[in-house]
């Protein structure tokens, strides 16, 4: 007879390790999954997770690396905000599109001015402000209403998604761009840039994830409101008692990852993206979700599985163009890691008794 | 732009048709959070669902198999989720989401071969006597059996849940958790086969969408189905009579939205795409959640 028993507190252990053995299964799974397609699994997975690091051609990936691991940083930090209180926005992705429209929307409207030390502040405030007011609407709806913010949230992706379609074709069309749809290319744009060095791979999303991580990291283990966030999530009528407004707790941690989801789709739409088109989003705003659970929620466990998450995306495009493995396989691949990561969680509250029934 | 083009009589009759897979999907997860279970992984199992049926109905010709299959993968899916959360007692937004995101890249996995495909015929059934009825008869009584089967799970969930023992331990279940393993019920048990037939229902749901509604199979095929059956659970307030109201309503706004674009009405096209998502949104807002099982996503763990 097996049984599990509660621990009176989570395994510190376990919540390290689990991750771990969560890739580590992932991995073997994964390998299950390229070979029914066909492929030489040993092979695939070091495509995947050595050739972007180490392997000959790393020179030309590392920047990729920065790239994908930035708005996965930061907007997985934004979500982690929320998930330790129970609030659950899952709507990021929309969220980092009106960032996204905002910013570029700034920028656009300067041009072709050059003032770089106006335009691209204003745009980083219009990107944060964009996917704040964004995530304050399941925000303000649940405080006054009692509505349910993940619902609510994920429909504004959608809403976000055919509002950047109406903007492509329209508004933001470029007036050069002979038809095409689309808007006028914002990395050429030197004043509304958000590259710092692109041979790199460097640029401001990059700057204000590592920013993220630190303030964040603060948060938790200095500032009360790190604290109530935690209390809130673990114990909610503790919380209440304790005095913690859990309106204001909602609209918070909403509103942060709001703004860095926005700052996220700003400086990538300014920068390795270029321009607002229909297809602008790839759909960091989901990853992010399976980056902050695989992190631990925790500031420095984000930017681990961040930078892990990118190299699986990377390695995903490396595989596709030398081995020929579909694209929707990494899809598939890290969603896996998630289903395994939970799976693995239940060692972090609970030991496993095996044989006699403990006496209660 | 010119409105007269729009056929009352047709709007009302492809209504039935666009509310068939939300309300397919709406009234499997209706039964599971009755369980008290709320398994947010509906729009995975619905694309999967879709994929499955899809890929099963042109391999064999047949679209009933197709149905077959994605009722069965839709179950095989959400049994995944019943064993994270009830066995290994795992976060239930947090895996359903999971649940999600694989439906969501095994779709366009198994799919890629099939995109832009035609799905096999799939005739509509037009009920004797009382599809000649004017009027009524070709709005109610000329579908494809499928729109009748949706309405037919929809009266035995109803009856289920309100006539029938099971249905009478199902609901002990979902509102007191303990007070149910108490009284000798297995809780456990009761939920893995609510969770199964919600992951069945949302494969069918999906598989309606790519064998008959599209009939094409195409990546992400659903555009949100699976969340809008999850809001008009909460419209109506988790009991099946409100869940018809809700799923035809929506229904309701994706087909008069469709109407007016290809009227050519002065609204751009995708305002009018928005409007199924603002309307989902509002509804939210009007029926704030109330009656929702007692012990709706709440872990249950029997050992002291």
């Amino acid at each position: 007879m097996i049984a599990l028993e509660k621990r009176p507190q989570p395994s510190q252990v376990w919540s390290l390790a689990s991750p771990v053995v969560a890739v580590v299964l992932t991995m073997i799974a994964g390998a299950g999954l390229f070979a029914a397609l066909g492929q030489d699994p040993v092979a695939a997975l070091i495509k995947i997770f050595w050739e972007p690091v180490f392997g000959p051609y790393n020179f030309f990936y590392l920047p990729q690396l920065l790239i994908k691991g930035a708005p996965l940083v930061a907007i997985a930090l934004g979500l982690s905000l929320g998930f330790k209180a129970g609030i659950w926005n899952i709507g990021a992705e929309g969220q980092y599109i009106i960032g996204a429209l905002c910013g570029a929307g700034v920028g656009l409207a300067f041009y072709p001015m050059e003032a770089r030390w106006l335009i691209l502040p204003l745009m980083l405030v219009a990107g944060a402000l964009g996917g704040f007011v964004w995530a304050m609407i399941p925000g303000l709806l649940r405080v006054k209403f009692n509505t349910n913010e993940i619902l609510v949230s994920l429909m504004l992706v959608y809403v976000a998604e055919q509002l950047m379609a109406s903007m492509a074709l329209g508004l933001m069309k470029n007036p050069e761009g002979m038809g095409f749809p689309g808007s006028r290319n914002l990395s050429q744009y030197e004043s509304a840039s958000t590259w710092i060095d692109r041979s790199y791979g460097m640029h401001w999303g990059v700057v204000i994830a590592l920013i993220a991580v630190c303030f964040a990291y603060i948060l938790f283990s200095r500032h009360i409101l790190g604290f109530q966030i935690k209390l809130a999530g673990q114990a909610p009528r503790a919380a209440a008692f304790s005095g913690v407004s859990p309106a204001r707790l909602v609209l918070f941690c909403l509103g942060t990852s709001g703004a860095l989801a926005g700052l996220a789709g700003l400086t990538e739409v300014a920068g390795p993206a270029g321009l607002v088109s229909i297809d602008f989003n790839v759909g960091y705003g989901f990853t992010a979700i399976i980056v902050a659970f695989l992190g631990r929620l925790h500031p420095v466990g984000i930017l681990l599985a961040g930078t892990l998450m990118a190299i699986t995306y990377i390695g995903g495009d490396v595989a596709q163009s030398s081995l020929g493995l579909p694209g929707a396989a990494i899809q598939v691949f890290q969603g896996m890691l998630l289903f395994f990561l939970l799976a693995v969680d239940v060692l972090t509250n609970y030991r496993v008794r095996i044989g006699q029934r403990s006496v209660a | 732009m010119d409105l007269s083009s729009i056929n009352p009589l047709l709007l009302l009759a492809s209504l039935m048709v666009a509310a068939t897979p939300i309300l397919l999907a709406a009234t499997g997860e209706l039964v599971v959070e009755r369980a008290g279970v709320l398994n947010l992984g509906v729009e995975g199992m619905m694309i999967s669902g879709s994929v499955l049926g899809f890929v099963a109905a042109i391999s064999t010709g047949s679209p009933w198999l197709g149905f077959l299959v994605a009722a069965l993968g839709g179950a095989g899916m959400a049994l995944v989720f019943g064993i994270l959360t009830q066995f290994f007692l795992s976060n239930q937004v947090a895996t359903g989401l999971a649940l999600t995101l694989f439906g969501l890249g095994l779709a366009s996995l198994l799919g890629q071969g099939y995109l832009g495909v035609k799905a096999p015929p799939f005739p509509d059934w037009h009920i004797p006597l009382l599809s000649d009825i004017p009027v009524l008869g070709p709005i109610v009584f000329q579908h494809d059996p499928i729109v009748y089967l949706g309405l037919a799970i929809v009266a035995g969930v109803w009856w289920f849940l309100s006539k029938t023992r099971a249905g009478l331990v199902l609901r002990a279940v979902g509102e007191n958790h303990e007070a149910a393993h108490g009284l000798g019920y297995h809780v456990v048990r009761t939920r893995l086969l609510a969770i199964m037939f919600g992951g069945a229902c949302a494969g069918l749901g999906g598989a309606y969408l790519s064998i008959v509604r599209v009939p094409t199979y195409a990546d992400g095929l659903t555009a949100g189905a699976g969340w809008i059956a999850l809001a008009i659970v909460v419209f109506a307030s988790w009991k099946p009579g409100r869940l018809l109201l809700g799923a035809y309503l929506f229904g309701g706004v994706t087909v008069l939205q469709l109407n007016l674009q290809a009227a050519g009405v002065a609204i751009p096209v995708e305002y009018l795409s928005m409007s199924p998502y603002i309307a989902t949104i509002l509804v939210l807002v009007i029926m704030s959640a109330s009656g929702a099982p007692g012990s709706l996503g709440k872990t249950f763990h029997a050992a002291r």
